[in-house]
């Protein structure tokens, strides 16, 4: 159940890890890459992704057919499918001691919610059962890179991606700078209230995950990898 | 525009008034709504107002998810809080407010009071619960069937033959038999509905007594609402046709 205070720190021996951005802004491949790096140097990891979880997922697709969806059914249905993931799969590893790394937190949900016309102070406090994460890191690109990254990699354009539901615009494109540009608004507002590291991923991949690696020693350098933490007992 | 909900923005609400009434029928299982709800169903009805029925767990949506959660119960607390909002949510968008914009009466066997008391016994703050449910509708009249512990376990095993495993809050390991769960249980439900009747405004209904009893109390806490001058005294108003239509010039110029 939700915590008194969520801005505390969760107090468990894991530490959770997350990585949050636009579509296209690269993030889940730095993310796996940390991932992949941190498994190589002995620590425990482990990874999660948004929206993954088998409960609401078949609601949600079944809803988004229908168009049945409001913002308000939209968000709790993303806090519900949250809330559940969050107690399989953050919760056990992180109160066992692991890396958890997760592409996408609550703050997806925040800056979706807002978009699509939510409350702030709703959205935040029906996520009052997620923790504050150690780290967040924001992958900030422009609307327009991602849209070209989009493009060149000749994936659709998903009718939600794009924010078709709110009707901004009959033209999936425009409708997509417009929808991802106030979440990307929301993003930045979110990077200077909770403290994100902002990482500038406009750069070559390999830039980028160099920062996240640097930006992650010290808390790395206090934290036991797997092996000692079997010695340790 | 909030102050027609319990305080949070439900984006997408039409902007003018809804002239429909919200009424809202809370109570234990066993406290007689069901009956009440199909008495004042029927009454509302020859009185010449359209009544659309709603209750909890009806919505299209999410409700094939959350029989097959509970079959499992596999989910947690909070997983479950919110999955059930979800459900009134798509509710009160979907049926509800269409309804109230249409003019119609809605009759809710249960509301939000009940999610809110269910989610609290299982371990969600007070503070939480209130703030989930802050983009639910006010309703005109919030009626309380209030019955005593001993009155709801015979209605339900005369009803069910036994008690309810989730009406007896077995989930909660409050204990492992069934008889003194259920008292536990509804135990504490009523302290949540305790609290509740104040600040929501519950109409107390003594809930003990027969069903035409009750529903005589109803029908005098609700004839007020559709402006029958009469209805503080007389459970039937006699000019229904008349207080309708002026029900509902009211309603259009509000």
């Amino acid at each position: 159940m939700p915590a008194e205070d969520p801005s505390a720190h969760h107090g468990f021996p894991g530490r959770l890890l997350v990585f949050e951005g636009l579509d296209g802004s690269g993030k889940s491949t730095q993310a796996r890459l940390l991932g992949k790096w941190l498994q190589a140097r002995g620590y425990r990891v482990f990874f999660t992704e948004w929206n993954s979880s088998e409960l609401v997922a078949g609601v949600i697709r079944r809803g988004k057919k229908k168009g049945l969806l409001t913002p308000t059914t939209f968000s709790l249905l993303h806090a519900t499918d949250f809330a559940d993931r969050f107690d399989r799969q953050i919760l056990p590893p992180l109160r066992a001691g692991y890396l958890v790394v997760c592409d996408r937190y609550a703050y997806t949900a925040f800056v979706r919610d807002a978009a699509r016309g939510c409350d702030p102070a709703w959205v935040r406090t029906i996520y009052a059962f997620a923790p504050r994460p150690d780290r967040v890191f924001y992958f900030r690109v422009p609307v327009a890179v991602t849209l070209r990254r989009k493009l060149a990699s000749r994936l659709k354009i998903s009718y939600y991606e794009a924010g078709m539901d709110l009707g901004l615009s009959d033209s999936v494109t425009e409708s997509y700078e417009r929808f991802q540009g106030r979440l990307m608004r929301e993003y930045d507002r979110l990077a200077r209230s909770d403290k994100f590291t902002v990482v500038d991923a406009t750069r070559p991949v390999e830039a980028v995950q160099s920062e996240v690696r640097r930006h992650l020693a010290p808390l790395l350098e206090r934290f036991p990898t797997g092996e000692r933490l079997i010695h340790d007992g | 525009m909030t102050d027609r909900t319990y305080g949070t923005r439900l984006p997408g609400m039409p902007a003018e008034p809804l002239p429909g009434k919200l009424i809202v029928i809370e109570g234990a299982d066993g406290s007689g709504r069901t009956t009440e709800v199909a008495l004042l169903k029927s009454w509302l009805e020859v009185e010449g107002h359209s009544v659309v029925d709603t209750g909890l767990r009806r919505s299209d949506l999410v409700s094939g998810e959350i029989d097959r959660a509970k079959k499992g119960h596999t989910l947690g607390a909070t997983t479950m809080a919110l999955l059930y909002a979800a459900d009134f949510a798509d509710q009160l968008e979907n049926k509800i407010v269409p309804a109230l914009s249409a003019g119609s009466t809605v009759l809710a066997d249960r509301y939000i009071y009940t999610l809110m008391a269910r989610a609290i016994a299982r371990g969600a703050s007070r503070a939480w619960a209130r703030e989930l449910y802050g983009f639910a509708l006010r309703p005109d009249r919030v009626l309380f069937l209030d019955a005593r512990p001993e009155i709801l376990l015979h209605r339900a095993i005369a009803k069910y033959g036994t008690l309810d495993y989730w009406e007896s809050g077995m989930d909660l390991s409050l204990s492992r038999d069934l008889f003194e769960s259920f008292f536990r249980y509804q135990d504490l439900l009523s302290r949540e509905f305790e609290w509740m009747q104040r600040d929501y405004d519950f109409a107390r209904v003594d809930a003990n007594r027969a069903p035409e009893q009750v529903h005589a109390d109803v029908q005098r806490l609700i004839a007020p609402l559709y402006g029958a001058a009469e209805g503080a005294n007389a459970p039937r108003p006699r000019r229904p046709r008349a207080s309708f239509r002026r029900a509902r010039s009211r309603a259009a110029s509000a």
